[in-house]
């Protein structure tokens, strides 16, 4: 939902990143303010994933110019896990295995460490069995999937459910879900769409990077941008997506190309 | 030049370790006159056999990558019997069998020995006196005391000569008794120790053992250990064996297990103690269809070396083995695992699989692996694989984008390496203890 009267979150400008001395992301600019959804679109290797973890603090990535202001803080000089107690939370496009930690344990750590940042008191251990079991009917996942280690063993579409209830009980100020709808069926596309649209809230921002205009039927953007060499090549409305799935890219690369 | 001072060396050292090992012998006698039991020709052989050694150098192929050098300046002498005031440090599993032991002595006022027919729960020095000890049990004892495979090994031999008492658990023909059997085993003061179990399981007879090792103070001393296990058919034995000896401590410990078909024996030993800790855990056959699991975790930090060498051989067809070792060292510790199957040409059709995980921690760690597989048989299945790795940054960064910290995410990671093995305890006040005292190393 556009408010141009709302604050701004997230203001990421002449945005440069480097991996290994290889510069991804190049001159990158990028505005969200509070109640918006944004959709990042393009090519494969457009660094769309490296602005994600970029903004998350993956240390892989040397920012080499341009400032990221988050909620009016300099987020390039927080630690990654202060930005997730700040509000940034990345949904990621392959979430990680942690053998041995039990899914509940591992989301009663992160959320005592979130309330712990905002200077609360940890949560007990059955008022948290009570909270982590309601947030999961969010996303339709079966209490069972607590007891196992942290994504060891769950299907793809079980991965990223388990992404979104993180979501759901971190309760982030800016979500940035890296093709969280990928490797999805029908049925989970609906249920972790209708949990993201759940917990978009006027005082909340969603980025989806995606493929795929089906997404954004059920998580309808306000912006869509298409992502090429490293930095946003072109922003439009939802309508966008959808002369993307019909036109492909050519026609807005080859236009970078000459520029 | 060079050569003739090495060639001086290695005779002095030579000396210095014959020496050395007739001097550990002498205590080890010393100490078996000291208690009642009547075993004179067990310990006259095992003397004989200790005499023809000498104490082990890295020279020796099975000692190549653990140095009792440090040993050799350390006149230990035979444990005394401890003080009276001792407490008790085991309290994670409550049963009402437990075997409690100060330097090897009995302590029948920390021991629990409920009566029951077709068990026995008892240390030899007691069952001697007692009405329970029938001929017939006398003569099970006297077959399987120092019987197993293997006895002629040193410290094994060692063991013979001078242990200090037996802790005997036998059970008959289909008796299953639920509550975990402990074994405890703590130690005070600057001395050497033989520590001796012998555990029996007749046919379908099931029991968990949970032998526990510590000690406290900072004294240098030295226990060995020997576990006979032995499983008849259909019996199954779930065993538990936590070394958590204090600093100064030299462990060497063999668990010698007997599979007769159909048997199930699983052994979960976790090291977290002693300065130098040595685990022998050998697997023998006696018949077919055999299950055996053998999970094991070192966690080391400072000098702690911590050494597991493992045999397993099956010599009958249609049994499966799994062997889980992992290992996680910090600062200057050491991790060995050596681990050997042989699977002979009559044991057809055996499934075994043989895992080794480390996760090094520092780069002044240090890890030995050395998986040994001799498989004559064709018709088998076998698999083996080490690892040694570092903490996976990726997975730290994941736990940190979830508000973790980097210290609490390394902590988390570890524990989860750990508690692999650790889940593999049946007992959850076990797994709990274990569980907090990870979470504690970890920190
Ligand atoms: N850690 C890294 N090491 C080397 N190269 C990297 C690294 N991370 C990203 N890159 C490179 O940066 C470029 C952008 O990658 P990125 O993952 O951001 O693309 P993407 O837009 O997310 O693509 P996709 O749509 O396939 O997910 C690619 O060429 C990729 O190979
Ligand atoms: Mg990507």
């Amino acid at each position: 939902m556009i408010n141009d009267n709302a604050k701004t979150i997230l203001s990421v400008r002449n945005l440069h990143a480097s991996v290994e001395g290889t510069e991804i992301l190049r001159g990158l600019n990028f505005e969200v303010k509070a109640g918006e959804i944004h959709a990042i679109m393009g090519l494969n290797g457009s660094g769309k994933s490296t602005f994600s973890k970029v903004l998350a603090g993956h240390p892989d990535y040397e920012v080499t110019a341009g400032e990221i202001i988050f909620q009016g803080q300099d987020l390039l000089a927080l630690e990654p896990h202060e930005r997730a107690n700040a509000g940034i939370f990345l949904a990621f496009q392959y979430p990680l295995e942690i053998p041995g930690v039990s899914n509940r344990d591992f989301l009663r750590v992160a959320y005592n460490a979130h309330r712990k940042a905002r200077g609360e008191e940890e949560i007990d251990v059955f008022d948290f069995d009570d909270l982590v079991e309601e947030r999961s009917e969010i996303v339709k996942m079966d209490v069972s999937f607590l007891d196992r280690s942290v994504n060891e063993g769950f299907s793809g579409g079980e991965k990223k459910r388990n992404e979104i209830l993180q979501m759901a009980l971190l309760q982030p100020t800016l979500s940035i879900l890296d093709e969280t709808d990928s490797g999805l069926d029908i049925d989970a596309l609906k249920t972790v769409s209708g949990g993201v649209n759940q917990l978009s809230t006027a005082d909340n921002a969603t980025v989806l990077i995606t493929h795929y205009q089906r997404l954004l039927n059920y998580v309808v953007p306000d912006y869509v941008h298409v992502m090429c060499g490293g930095h946003i090549i072109k922003t439009g409305g939802k309508e966008l997506a959808l002369e993307l799935e019909s036109r492909g890219y050519d026609w807005l690369t080859a236009q970078e190309a000459v520029v | 030049m060079t050569k003739s001072i090495s060639t001086t060396n290695v005779s002095a050292s030579a000396v210095n370790r014959a020496t050395y090992l007739k001097h550990l012998l002498t205590q080890a006698s010393a100490a078996a006159d000291e208690s009642t039991l009547p075993l004179k020709a067990l310990r006259d052989q095992a003397i004989a056999t200790v005499s023809d050694h000498t104490f082990p150098s890295g020279r020796d192929e099975e000692w190549r990558f653990t140095d009792l050098s440090d040993m050799l300046s350390l006149p230990f002498q035979r444990a005394a019997k401890g003080t009276d005031a001792h407490q008790l440090a085991f309290s994670a599993v409550q049963s009402d069998y437990q075997l409690a032991s100060l330097n090897g002595h009995y302590r029948s006022s920390d021991s629990k020995t409920l009566k029951q027919a077709g068990v026995v729960v008892a240390p030899l020095s007691e069952l001697l006196q007692s009405p329970d000890y029938t001929q017939k049990l006398e003569a099970i004892v006297s077959s399987r005391l120092a019987q197993l495979q293997g006895a002629e090994e040193v410290f094994t031999a060692l063991n013979t000569a001078g242990f200090t008492d037996v802790m005997v658990v036998w059970l008959a023909a289909d008796q299953v008794i639920e509550e975990p059997v402990c074994v405890v085993r703590e130690s005070e003061g600057e001395a050497i120790a033989h520590l001796r179990t012998l555990v029996i399981a007749e046919r379908h007879a099931k029991l968990t053992l949970v032998e526990s090792f510590s000690g406290t103070g900072e004294a240098t001393r030295c226990n060995t250990s020997v576990t006979e296990i032995w499983l008849a058919e259909g019996a199954q034995v779930n065993h538990v064996r936590l070394q958590d000896e204090s600093a100064e401590t030299f462990h060497i410990a063999k668990t010698a297990v007997d599979q007769a078909a159909n048997s199930r024996y699983q052994c979960t030993a976790i090291d977290l103690g002693a300065k130098l800790s040595r685990h022998h855990l050998e697997v023998y056959q006696s018949g077919p269809q055999t299950d055996t699991h053998m999970y094991g975790l070192s966690a080391l930090g400072d000098r702690q070396l911590a050494d597991t060498h493992s045999l397993l051989t099956l010599i009958h067809p249609h049994s499966s083995a799994t062997q889980i070792q992992k290992n996680i060292v910090d600062d200057k510790a050491h991790a060995v695992f050596n681990g050997k199957v042989f699977v002979a040409q009559t044991a057809q059709l055996t499934d075994a699989a043989q895992l080794n995980r480390n996760l090094m921690l520092s780069n002044k760690a240090r890890i030995d692996t050395k998986p040994e597989l001799d498989i004559v048989a064709d018709n088998v299945k076998c698999a083996h694989g080490a690892t040694v790795s570092q903490l996976q940054p990726d997975e730290v960064f994941y736990l940190q984008s979830r508000g973790i910290s980097a210290e609490q995410a390394q902590r988390l990671l570890l524990y989860g390496f750990a508690m692999e093995i650790v889940e593999k305890i049946s007992i959850e006040s076990l797994r709990q203890s274990l569980s907090d005292r990870l979470t504690e190393w970890a920190q």
